[in-house]
């Protein structure tokens, strides 16, 4: 190992798709082979600059990468202290991050020959990234998602419909985005030798945590390159920030910057009505412990018998009871701190953004940027903050409304 | 030798195959349910997989998730499935009993305080579906040594390649899963089962028995006949969910046992 990896934070996961404790591959047999050979594919992929020549292609002409690193000056101002910087991921193709993620698992794919992809998704986004990606590959895709999200989230449903997917409302468990999980794997364990599983997170079994990082770090990347451009050669962030579903937008923003210790890492989690014994949250690192769910172990909300528990979170993006084991290593470690945001506060994010920016921000991002209002006030003006607006918030401003008492009908 | 290799002795003796039947355990409830337990071995049950209910069970399909659903909400936890185990060993001290579920139950309780207690309760040995050879040092080894057979699943898509690796560590008997799917759906053709038994067969010494995919004593016959031994789940769960009498449900498992046993 070269001396400059040794004590290096980007070396995980291990051979056993373990970071420190947490990830592994806890799934049944009938799968198991199959995510061996996606592992083989994937290593292979990632070494292939044809591979990511065809990625930087599509990044630039069907997503529109770079992204903009906007200097969110009035709302810096308005906070009086930290130099305020929004990587501005929601103005890709489909309004989120997810689309990063799912060129590189279709490219993928489409190499193993695969003809039928699948998805799970909560609040539609990266059903919509992923039903978008195979219309324009014309790939049969099937989206999983939980019946209450389907009645919740109805344009994200006939996004996806008119984008020629079959969306399959679950009401296995209690119809959420876990029980989309659990019947998207029910689905590859059934139809093992056409389906593609294009999870839309850092979890899931080894390779998917390390490979969905992997394609989302372009946005720390970008930062890292955009930021020296517009404050000066060898300028870091001080402090990064992002919102937590799974965390992958998260691990994107962060994997980049994980070797610069002068940079602080903050990831912050829903805190629903607030994290207290009546867990109405979905604050994994906050209010869970270690447990195994979904093919890895890490922090998931469950009972003292090790059932799981539902989240709960204003936010249906957020809405998951667990969250990436390279999170869950890196807050045991204390590379990256988390924290919590509550409904409440994020939705008083939501409209200052608007009000300050003109920028309508998912209620995902919005639990990011609620933090950033938290910490900003007490920085010295030239500590910079950059905060991922991974999503936009059209899909949410029926659910705002509701809750500040706007009649939308 | 475990109460498993002592059943699988015995059968071999008289020339017969092993017929082993799943439930949930603590479905409907937790005293229907001991019930049902109690009075499997006399329909003919050779071994008994009872089923550890667990939230998000990804391998099983809707009969049995259900079950699951029903247990939990009727209180099942860890500790009444192991007090069931308990209470069927104060009158029956042969009959093997196998915990079959997912491994987050487990891991919560912790994995050496879980395998003394399944000890203590005359648990003989596991299924845990998310747990492959991959993850050996998890459960695995540990239940080995406690003195636990730790059954694995073999798949068809477990190829040659990787069928020595899934041999390795299993102990009691093999469960080959007949089809590629959840438990409950598709049926499974003694046709393709019997060369895929044959193929385990040759890189293993322990029985091997055949589920998912069979539910009815024909197919269990049938299978049995390429087989050491059939099992049957959500054919039985599904009587249990539609509320059918003790004695009814039992008179269902015999059937199905007649048909193994007939193989
Ligand atoms: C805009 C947006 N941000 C964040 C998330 C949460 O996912 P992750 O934590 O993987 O980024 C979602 C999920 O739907 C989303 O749509």
């Amino acid at each position: 190992m070269p001396d400059d990896l040794i004590n290096s934070y980007k070396t995980g996961p291990d051979e056993n798709g373990r970071f420190g404790d947490f990830g592994g591959r806890f799934v049944s047999e009938t799968l198991m082979p199959l995510i061996l050979r996606l592992e083989a594919e994937y290593e292979k992929a990632k070494t292939d600059q044809s591979f990511w020549d065809e990625m930087d292609d599509l990044w630039t002409h069907y997503v529109g990468r770079p992204s903009p690193l906007y200097h969110a000056e009035r709302l810096s101002e308005h906070l009086g202290g930290a130099k305020i910087y929004m990587k501005r991921d929601e103005l890709n193709h489909t309004g989120a991050h997810k689309i990063n993620n799912v060129l590189g698992q279709i490219i993928l794919a489409r190499r193993m020959g695969k003809t039928r992809i699948i998805a799970e998704t909560g609040a539609g986004q990266h059903g919509v990234a992923t039903a978008t990606v195979c219309a324009k590959f014309g790939l049969k895709c099937v989206v999983y998602m939980g019946a209450h999200d389907v009645e919740r989230q109805k344009p994200n449903v006939f996004r996806m419909r008119l984008l020629g997917a079959e969306v399959v409302p679950v009401t296995s468990g209690r119809g959420t985005l876990k029980d989309a999980m659990n019947d998207a794997l029910r689905d590859w364990v059934t139809n093992v030798r056409d389906t593609f599983y294009c999870i839309g997170t850092v979890a899931g079994p080894h390779p998917y945590p390390a490979m969905v990082r992997d394609f989302q770090a372009i946005i720390g990347k970008e930062v890292r390159w955009q930021l020296a451009e517009q404050e000066g050669e060898g300028r870091l962030p001080d402090t990064v920030v992002a919102a937590i579903g799974g965390g992958s937008n998260a691990m994107g923003l962060f994997f980049p910057f994980l070797d610069d210790p002068e940079v602080k890492i903050i990831g912050v989690e829903a805190g629903g009505k607030g994290v207290n014994e009546k867990m109405e949250h979905c604050a994994s690192l906050t209010g869970g412990r270690p447990g195994v769910l979904h093919g890895n172990r890490t922090y998931l909300l469950q009972d003292d018998d090790g059932q799981i528990l539902e989240g709960f979170s204003i936010s249906a993006g957020l809405d998951y009871p667990g969250i990436g084991p390279e999170h869950a290593w890196l807050h045991d470690i204390g590379r990256a701190e988390y924290v919590s945001i509550t409904d409440k506060e994020a939705l008083g994010a939501f409209q200052l953004s608007c009000a300050l920016e003109g920028i309508i921000p998912a209620l995902e991002p919005s639990h990011a940027l609620a933090h950033v209002m938290k910490i900003a006030p007490d920085l010295p003006k030239d500590h910079i903050i950059v905060m991922n607006m991974c999503g936009r918030g059209d899909k949410d401003i029926f659910a705002v409304a509701q809750h500040l008492g706007f009649d939308m009908a | 030798m475990t109460r498993i290799d002592a059943k699988f002795a015995d059968l071999k003796a008289k020339g017969k195959k092993a017929f082993v039947a799943y439930v949930m355990a603590g479905d409907p409830d937790y005293d229907t349910s001991l019930e049902i337990v109690k009075g499997l071995p006399a329909a003919g049950v050779d071994i008994i997989e009872l089923g550890m209910p667990f939230t998000d069970p990804m391998a099983d399909g809707p009969t049995i998730q259900l079950a699951g659903q029903r247990a939990l909400e009727a209180g099942q936890t860890l500790d009444k499935t192991l007090a069931m185990a308990r209470i069927f060993r104060e009158t029956d001290d042969t009959t093997p009993i196998v915990m079959m579920g997912y491994y987050n139950p487990i891991y919560s309780r912790g994995v050496d305080t879980f395998l003394s207690q399944a000890k203590e309760a005359g648990i003989d040995g596991l299924i845990v579906v998310d747990l492959p050879p991959e993850e050996d040092s998890e459960l695995c080894l540990p239940a080995q040594a406690a003195g636990l057979n730790f059954i694995r699943l073999a798949t068809p898509t477990t190829d040659d390649e990787r069928l020595p690796r899934v041999l390795q560590n299993t102990s009691g008997f093999v469960y080959y899963v007949s089809i590629t799917g959840i438990t409950g759906s598709a049926e499974a053709q003694a046709t393709d089962v019997g060369p895929e038994v044959a193929r385990i067969k040759a890189g293993t010494d322990l029985p091997v028995v055949v589920g998912f995919g069979i539910k009815t004593p024909e197919q269990a016959r049938s299978i049995g006949s390429v087989a050491d031994g059939a099992v049957v789940g959500s054919a039985i769960v599904s009587q249990i969910a539609a509320g059918k009498p003790v004695a009814e449900v039992l008179d269902f498992v015999a059937a199905l046992a007649q048909g193994a046993h007939s193989a």
